[in-house]
């Protein structure tokens, strides 16, 4: 048994990119902390955002062009010039995507609702907001509340800070 | 190696806390774990997690993710973290008698 003042007791979690793999990250250690009976709380900026727009957080893709750690599907090492080619994001996209759904990963708008079920807070960035022309009827409606940066340090007041 | 008295009994634990051997379980040891971790009744809708999820883990080895244990038990995500207020991980598969999932979904 561990210590009880080592134990993690709440995370905030900031989503800040917008491609696939850029949003999963936070998404899985949110919903995992909340399995393990920690606090969770997500917040969205910058181009993290697009997972909780609404019109937008069904078609989130994998970024192919400049990923130096791209694979073909046998394993071979992608020349990174090949990722501007037509087809070659959405096709990376729709690979991953079956990963996942074999791991029993589900897609963005599914999982951000299994996370708000099991009792985390969903929050967007005041400023991102902003900078996108955006408002409150572009997000998912599963989203709590926009928040300044102050609002974000109250809320995560006495747990761990995780940026992805 | 922890050990557990529960109800007269020496049982084994694994590094998690849950039970080493699954066959020292049943629903008496089960009660007692469940008391332990702050649930003082374990009501028809807790039994329908804790036997799906050991009817899961004797078929395949492993606790069922979340996502199949919400669609498959009837019961959804909030209820699920209603009967299991310190997290269905890891407060269900211990009162199930099982190890602790090994998948992070």
């Amino acid at each position: 048994m561990s210590n009880q003042s080592e134990e993690i007791k709440k995370i905030s979690v900031i989503i800040s990119r917008g491609s696939l793999d850029g949003v999963y990250p936070g998404l899985i250690l949110s919903n995992g902390a909340r399995m393990e009976g920690i606090e969770a709380n997500l917040f969205f900026t910058f181009f993290g955002m697009d997972a909780i727009i609404d019109k937008r957080m069904d078609n989130l893709s994998i970024s192919t062009v400049g990923n130096a750690a791209m694979r073909l599907p046998w394993g071979q090492k992608m020349p990174t010039l090949l990722g501007i080619l037509p087809g070659m994001a959405s096709f990376a996209t729709m690979m991953m995507k079956k990963e996942m759904e074999k791991l029993d990963v589900p897609p963005v708008r599914e999982f951000l609702q299994m996370i708000k079920d099991a009792g985390a807070g969903i929050y967007a960035c005041k400023l991102a907001m902003d900078m996108f022309h955006l408002e409150k009827k572009d997000l998912w409606e599963g989203v709590d509340d926009i928040l300044t940066v102050g609002d974000f340090y109250q809320k995560s007041a006495g747990g761990l800070v995780l940026f992805t | 190696m922890a050990t557990m008295e529960i109800l007269g009994k020496t049982i084994e634990l694994d590094a998690d806390g849950h039970l080493k051997n699954a066959a020292d379980w049943n629903e008496d040891i089960a009660k007692v774990l469940a008391q332990e971790a702050g649930i003082n009744e374990l009501t028809d809708r807790h039994w329908l997690v804790i036997n799906f999820m050991r009817k899961e883990f004797q078929e395949k080895g492993d606790a069922p993710s979340i996502r199949r244990l919400t669609k498959e038990s009837g019961v959804d995500t909030k209820e699920l973290y209603q009967l299991f207020p310190k997290g269905p991980a890891k407060l269900a598969s211990k009162i199930a008698g099982l190890p602790k999932p090994k998948g992070c979904i």
